[in-house]
């Protein structure tokens, strides 16, 4: 595998670690501006375990140990934040993220503003093999009890409380998981890279990973991954391109189109690229009609 | 007298932030959503002033430099600026507002009018780093050291006339949502904009005069800005508008007075923060602050309890 095919793997497998933890509170209507927050924290913990002045754990142990370390952030946090809504959830995940990078870079022991530097290697199979973990852990979870209420909670939240569904666990527990499943981004982003700095995770991450989340679509667990299959690989293609025609303009610009398009799907596609229909319109067209059976006898 | 000094300083700092947190704190009044585009707008002007005052305009460089003179370049930048930023809050509309429909009413349709604002966020620094590049651009400012003593404490002229104007600017939006037609309509499409259009309020003229305004007064902020500090970058609305964000949930969303007062009062405390436990730290306090705000009591200080919990 070139190295440059494997530097995109490495950046599609983490986009899509991460656009799945912001998928889980996102698919029961909560928006997660926080997101440069939890990876900030599993990506230190991860690194702060496995370094020989820290724990000096060795590499799997620390992945695990900073995912439940960041999974308990999130649980306390989730409490406060989901006691606020709407604009204000989005303002205190995103004021979270914030406190977050702002008291990382004051600590010492973690190297403060200049980075820290983590021990253990974890080569671009352990990516992939973390990202298919994540993919398939979401849609089983969407598929249980427990993902039917978070999409019920989705689509009216109200009709959900009244259905006797509840509402306060499903949302502690989706923002918790998701929370572990950044942690978990951030960790191997650290073990992959051997070197943390709290700037790369900024308000701008945390911006990028919600649009690939919300402009892939949260009524199904494909969104997320269409997301950021999308969003990864069409700037890509696009420098490709402007590397083929030699037009510097067009690869220094790609990002001008990136955001247009943001804007025009919001226009033409608001629900995100895969919606429940689309969904299965595309199950019956590969597995046949089922549902022919049911119509009716002449 | 040290702490005077600060203090003032911190006051001159806090007089943009009002203008940037007022114009966030009136989307979220009269529109019910956090405009994300309010930061790309701060940029851009201060970019087009810029551009306009060192000759780097896409066109037109020379005819403008023709009729201003090297000595006036300065009241060019502001008007190509005020005028540029006037189209793009236009387009801006259009696309934030006027297009969405949602369709199924669920929980992240209402996010819609956030999304597309972020994506009119990238497009637009984007737009400025491919034709500026990312790196500090610096201006000459037009008045230079222009400053004044009072006893030992030190002024400098610009910053107390944007103090001055972003105070007035207030005002002035005070009395024209007060007591205006103009105003009572603004109030009509806040309450409700489906009611507002039965009582005869043109909605669809309405909502684009509420994006100009907020657009020039991120405008008028941007520029002072840039005459103030001299030195911008591609992202220096983002720095900006986080904080005014800061201040206008201090304020209580939606009031204008709020974000008059929480705008200065986070101007007041990063000035002390650096002053006290030096720049790195300076996020902690206004993060830690707005965090806690939002958690204890999210209407902030004069905050309506019903304003940004329905939609994003």
């Amino acid at each position: 595998m070139s190295g440059y095919i494997e530097a995109q793997l490495v950046i599609l497998c983490l986009s899509i670690i991460y656009a799945y933890g912001i998928f889980l509170p996102a698919a029961s209507g909560q928006l997660n501006l926080g997101a440069a927050g939890f990876i900030t924290l599993g990506a230190y913990a991860s690194g702060w375990f496995n370094l020989s002045d820290g724990l000096g754990l060795p590499m799997y142990p620390s992945i695990i140990l900073s995912m439940l370390f960041t999974g308990a952030v999130g649980f306390a946090i989730s409490f406060p934040i989901l006691r606020t809504r709407g604009v204000y959830m989005v303002l205190a995940t995103f004021a979270f993220a914030e406190v977050v990078s702002g008291l990382t870079i004051n600590m010492e022991f973690l190297g403060g503003a200049a980075g820290m530097p983590v021990d253990s290697h974890a080569p671009v199979e352990v990516l992939v093999g973390a990202a298919i973990l994540v993919i398939l852990f979401s849609f089983y979870f969407m598929s249980t009890r427990l993902g039917l209420a978070l999409r019920s909670i989705h689509d009216d939240e109200s009709v959900s409380v009244l259905f006797g569904v509840n509402v306060r666990l499903a949302k502690v527990v989706a923002f918790t998981v998701g929370g572990m499943l950044m942690g978990l981004g951030g960790a191997v982003y650290g073990h992959h890279y051997n070197y943390i700095e709290a700037q790369t995770f900024n308000v701008l991450l945390s911006i990028y990973i919600l649009l690939y989340v919300l402009l892939g679509g949260t009524q199904t667990a494909w969104g997320p991954l269409a997301g950021a299959l999308f969003f990864t690989i069409v700037p890509e293609l696009i420098r490709q391109l402007a590397i083929e025609i030699g037009s510097d303009w067009l690869a220094d610009s790609r990002f001008i189109f990136f955001g247009g398009f943001i804007v025009l799907m919001m226009v033409i596609r608001p629900e995100g690229v895969v919606t429940r229909t689309l969904q299965d319109r595309i199950a019956a067209a590969l597995f046949g009609r089922r549902k022919k059976a049911a119509e009716p006898a002449e | 007298m040290l702490f005077l000094q600060q203090l003032i300083n911190g006051l001159m700092l806090g007089g943009l932030y009002v203008m940037v947190a007022v114009a966030f704190t009136l989307i979220i009044g009269m529109l019910n959503f956090l405009n994300f585009t309010i930061p790309a707008l701060f940029m851009f002007a201060a970019m087009m002033m810029w551009a306009t005052m060192t000759g780097n305009l896409p066109f037109g460089n020379e005819t403008i430099l023709a009729i201003f003179g090297e000595d006036h370049i300065w009241i060019a930048g502001i008007v190509v600026s005020l005028v540029t930023i006037s189209i793009a809050s236009l387009i801006i509309e259009r696309f934030t507002y006027r297009y969405m429909k949602a369709k199924y009413g669920d929980a992240t349709e209402h996010a819609l009018p956030l999304v597309s604002s972020l994506g009119f966020l990238i497009m637009f620094e984007h737009l400025a780093i491919s034709a500026w590049g990312s790196d500090p651009l610096q201006i000459d400012s037009p008045f230079g050291d222009a400053t004044f003593t009072i006893g030992s404490l030190l002024f400098s002229y610009p910053q107390v006339i944007s103090l001055a104007l972003s105070l007035g600017i207030v005002f002035l939006l005070h009395y024209i949502i007060r007591r205006t037609k103009l105003g009572r309509a603004l109030r009509s499409i806040a309450e409700r904009p489906d009611t507002a259009t039965l009582m005869g309020v043109d909605v669809l003229r309405i909502v684009p005069m509420v994006y100009v305004i907020t657009g020039l007064l991120c405008a008028v902020s941007g520029i002072l800005f840039t005459i103030n500090y001299t030195t911008i970058d591609a992202y220096v609305g983002d720095t900006v508008a986080t904080v005014a964000i800061a201040g206008m949930v201090l304020g209580g969303l939606g009031n204008v007075w709020g974000a008059v007062i929480g705008g200065l009062f986070v101007g007041i405390l990063e000035v002390f923060s650096i002053y006290i436990v030096g720049a790195d730290f300076v996020k902690v306090p206004i993060w830690g602050m707005l965090l806690l705000i939002l958690i204890f009591k999210p209407t902030g200080l004069f905050g309506h309890s019903a304003i940004g919990k329905g939609k994003f």
